[in-house]
């Protein structure tokens, strides 16, 4: 699916898939300089800086650009989506930062979901493949992808994860981000929602500690709270910080140990795959 | 946060321009940099340095236009300065905002050759 191919990070590793482009990066300078032609204008010297005034050598000129920085990664989010979109695939993109208990919830939902619903996985870790072998340990499809000094996934390691994890139509697709509650926030993969969990054995001002990523999230899940009554962790305070960063958060309380509060985000998770298979 | 992925997005951006508009070299690259992007500028300007050692814009100067943050107050129906995402509308106090400039990241204008 990665036509225009501009495979630049040298250390990340997909499981299955081999990088076979080569990349070519030597720009042919051959530069003859006895004329120069310069596109459509050719002897404009008046425009450029006085010391570029001799003839042959290249004038410094003025190109306007603006472009995204970003806009790379955007098109190949786009792409992405396109893909779920024609298969009826809800893609919900996890993040949090390391710790959080992110694998736990996710093997779990795993298994009370795998009855129902066609699961798979993406792992996005700096390295090992622990958490791939754990999810697989569940028995659904997991992949691996190992971001090297990355700090993020971005939407084109995603494309290539998804050549090789060939996810189920109609199913779910969950994105186990890389633990990091800064970077992931600008990088869309794709995703139909960024879902943030926080667990309360953190602070309760991580939300407007790093309010990028709650900003970007539509659902929040507060994770661990068999532990509240060991913590001073006020849940008001969090959920009134994670407001103010975004009005429209949804927020789910739950513990991926004691099973307390899964129900409710398993609900919302089936409500969200129904409006991802309409027309299908 | 990724201020080095972002150089790596700029120099793309510089790659690909430099075969559709013709140019040789990069001098100068004027970004455009919102207060609310989460750009870290200074981090930016390292990350430019080490991306762009030995390519086409090796040495170029970065000069960051950075905008400010604005907001819509839905109590207010005005336009105020928001510095960060988090703060309260200066006027009435509420945080219902919508954030409408300051998340820009944008590669503006080059000089080259």
């Amino acid at each position: 699916m990665c036509t225009v191919c501009g495979c630049g990070e040298g250390e990340t590793l997909i499981e299955g898939h081999q990088h076979s482009h080569e990349h070519e990066h030597g720009h042919g300078h051959h530069h003859d300089h006895d004329h120069h032609h310069h596109g459509e204008h050719t002897h404009d010297y008046g425009q450029g800086p006085a010391h570029a005034h001799a003839p042959g050598l290249s004038q410094a000129r003025m190109v306007q650009i603006e472009e995204d920085i970003l806009g790379k990664n955007n098109q190949y989010a786009a792409a992405n989506r396109r893909w779920f979109e024609a298969r009826g695939i809800l893609t919900l993109n996890l993040v949090s930062s390391p710790g959080s208990g992110k694998t736990t919830l996710l093997t779990r939902s795993i298994d009370d979901l795998k009855a129902e619903l066609a699961l798979s996985v993406i792992e996005g870790d700096q390295q090992t493949a622990n958490d791939a072998e754990r999810i697989r340990e569940t028995g659904v499809k997991a992949l691996q992808i190992n971001t090297g000094k990355g700090c993020h996934l971005d939407a084109h390691m995603v494309g290539h994860a998804l050549e090789t994890l060939q996810p189920k139509e109609g199913g779910v697709l969950f994105i186990e981000n890389v633990g990091n509650l800064v970077c992931p926030a600008a990088f869309d993969l794709g995703e139909a929602h960024k879902v943030a969990i926080l667990s309360v054995t953190e602070g309760e001002d991580k939300p407007i500690k790093y309010p990028d990523m709650f900003h970007a999230a539509d659902l929040m899940l507060l994770n661990k709270i068999d532990l509240l009554p060991y913590l001073q962790f006020d849940v008001d305070k969090c959920i009134e910080y994670a407001r103010r960063v975004n009005p429209g958060i949804k927020v789910l309380l739950l513990s991926a140990t004691s099973g307390e509060g899964m129900k409710a985000w398993y609900q919302w998770i089936r409500a969200t795959q129904q409006l991802a298979l309409i027309g299908h | 946060m990724h201020e080095l992925s972002l150089c790596e997005g700029v120099l793309q951006v510089l790659e690909e321009n430099a075969r559709k508009q013709g140019y040789q070299r990069v001098k100068t690259v004027w970004l455009e940099i919102g207060a609310l992007s989460g750009v870290e500028v200074e981090a930016m300007r390292f990350g430019f340095d080490v991306v762009t050692k030995g390519t086409l814009a090796e040495g170029a100067r970065l000069e960051v236009l950075e905008l400010p943050g604005e907001a819509w107050c839905m109590q207010c129906s005005i336009t105020v300065a928001a510095k960060q995402r988090f703060d309260a509308c200066p006027e009435c106090g509420s945080y219902q905002l919508q954030v409408t400039a300051g998340e820009e990241m944008k590669i503006k204008e080059l000089e080259v050759e």
